[in-house]
């Protein structure tokens, strides 16, 4: 990735998330007990994790979905519950065998020197399990054909996701690993773009789950590339990292300037995937229902045809933003694993890149 | 904060999930489609190579077809021509032998012709010196009165008798 779109990326992050912000700020409990507060509050709600799948409110009636309660706890082994056991009829959080939802979405224990792992299906991994459903009804649909017709042109959604298929093999992971070595890394490749993608373009549905917006995820994906790179990493990788070649002495000894840089340097590379991702999309998520919001700040109706505009065209934007932000972290990724897996030579540090295009 | 404060639960999901979707996708779909891919790639450029491999060999086919016609045209004006040289020549022969025939025989006739000339002035010869006797014989017997009158006659007659 060059400078320029590097810094276009991280500029379009730092407004969104300056946006993010200051939209955050009337949600700050304290706050939110104003009027504007309460008619913003759904914003931060939904780009949040929750235990019952929220659909609408009709009213004061809240029409949700139960998700199952899942915790683990020391000693005392797997606790089930539904998260409709910690809601009253008014839809007001209860105590529950012990343990209770917070105002900030998370489970906790009433005795809280008791030790346990909240591992609910929440919203989110609802989410995910759908998500992972289509894509495995999608590709394994898709790979049947493959099988039974290898060498017939494809066909319906085959001849849809061909093109991004054979994009990924041919614009991202060929380039930049290299002609060698690409195949080993295919698989990784894929799973994670469709995922993103997919995921991504689940999130905009009404009433869906902000998944990849989530900073959980991202992280996890971010650790996935980031265990891939370290250690299908060569020795001409490490020896890169802790003793840079074509370096002046001076800035590896007595004080390790050079390593130290470079050591962190592994370290920002999955950082700086999951922030990107996770901004990205929860920024999105948080413009289009600001944009929404608008119409109950200002109570006009006159509003209503600005807002549907905007909304309308920032979910196009979205779905751009959907495919863009699928193909940064699957083409970084790349990269990584493209600067993990190079040949180098000492020759073309000293002499020169002449010998590495000869 | 709560918004970027990675939660347990959903980590751990996550990476399950990830790693079977990874598992089953890598194995189910991933691996049939790129080799998938892959053969069907190499089946058109063996196509296209085959191709053009054909087309090589038909304008090879093409080209050793214009050299067989083009053999066969110079072999064909070859054996025209010594045709028509022999056809020349065996007309120039008889020509010749007709020639040497032809004068062959006005060579004899003319020697035929000769011959008898010579018979024939032979023969008046012999007539003339008969005629003469004759003549020398009348003059004989007629009176020899004369000798002048004798003289002009037989210059009168020698006159008459020159040789034809």
């Amino acid at each position: 990735m060059n400078n320029s779109s590097g810094v276009g990326i991280k500029k379009s992050i730092f407004y969104k998330l300056l946006l993010a912000i200051l939209l955050m700020v009337p949600s700050v409990p304290g706050v939110a007990a104003s009027e504007e507060g309460n008619k913003t509050s759904f914003i931060m709600h939904h780009v949040q994790d929750a235990h019952e799948w929220h659909l609408f409110t009709y009213g004061h009636t809240h029409v949700s979905i139960p998700l199952p309660v899942i915790i683990y706890e020391k000693g005392a082994g797997l606790h089930f519950y539904m998260s409709s056991d910690f809601f009253d009829e008014e839809h007001n959080k209860i105590e529950h065998d012990g343990f209770y939802i917070d105002d900030h979405e998370h489970l906790k224990a009433t005795d809280e020197s008791r030790e346990f792992y909240d591992i609910s299906i929440t919203k989110n991994v609802a989410s995910l399990f759908i998500s992972v459903i289509l894509l495995f009804w999608v590709f394994l649909s898709v790979a049947k054909r493959y099988k039974q017709n290898p060498l017939s042109p494809p066909k319906g959604l085959q001849s849809a996701l061909e093109p991004i298929i054979i994009f990924i093999r041919d614009e991202i992971a060929r380039p930049n690993i290299g002609e060698k070595k690409y195949e080993k890394f295919m698989p990784y490749l894929l799973s994670i773009f469709f995922f993103i993608w997919f995921n991504n373009l689940l999130g905009l549905l009404p009433g869906a789950a902000n998944l990849t917006g989530n900073i959980a995820v991202t992280m996890t994906l971010a650790l996935f590339t980031f265990v891939i790179t370290n250690v299908s990493g060569t020795k001409d990788y490490w020896k890169h990292i802790f003793n840079t070649p074509g370096v002046p002495w001076w800035l590896k000894i007595p004080v390790p300037l050079m390593p130290v840089v470079e050591f962190i340097g592994i370290l920002t590379k999955p950082f700086s995937l999951m922030v990107r991702l996770f901004a990205n999309i929860t920024a999105g998520h948080i413009i289009i229902m600001s944009l929404i919001a608008l119409v109950f700040i200002f109570e006009s109706v006159y509003i209503g045809p600005l807002s549907v505009f905007f909304g309308l065209f920032m979910n196009m934007v979205e779905l751009l933003v959907a495919f863009i932000q699928a193909f940064v972290f699957t083409l970084l990724s790349a990269i990584y694993f493209g600067l993990a897996v190079e040949e180098h030579h000492e020759e073309e540090h000293s002499e020169g890149l002449e010998k590495a295009s000869a | 904060m709560e918004l970027i404060t990675p939660a347990f639960g959903l980590i751990f999901w996550q990476t399950i999930i990830f790693l079977f979707v990874l598992l089953v996708l890598g194995k189910f779909a991933w691996k049939p489609i790129l080799s998938a891919l892959k053969d069907r790639e190499q089946s058109i450029e063996e196509a296209l190579q085959s191709a053009e491999k054909a087309k090589e060999e038909m304008a090879n086919l093409v080209a050793e077809n214009d050299k067989m016609i083009k053999e066969a045209r110079i072999e064909r004006d070859k054996i025209l021509k010594e045709a028509a040289n022999m056809a020349e020549e065996i007309r120039q022969e008889a020509r010749n032998e007709a020639k040497v025939i032809g004068d062959k025989m006005i060579e004899d006739a003319r020697a035929m012709i000769e011959s008898e000339k010579n018979e024939a002035i032979k023969q008046i010869r012999n007539q003339v010196a008969e005629l003469s006797l004759q003549i020398t014989e009348k003059l004989l017997k007629k009176n020899l009165s004369g000798d002048k009158k004798q003289q002009e006659l037989i210059k009168d007659y020698m006159k008459d008798i020159k040789l034809n």
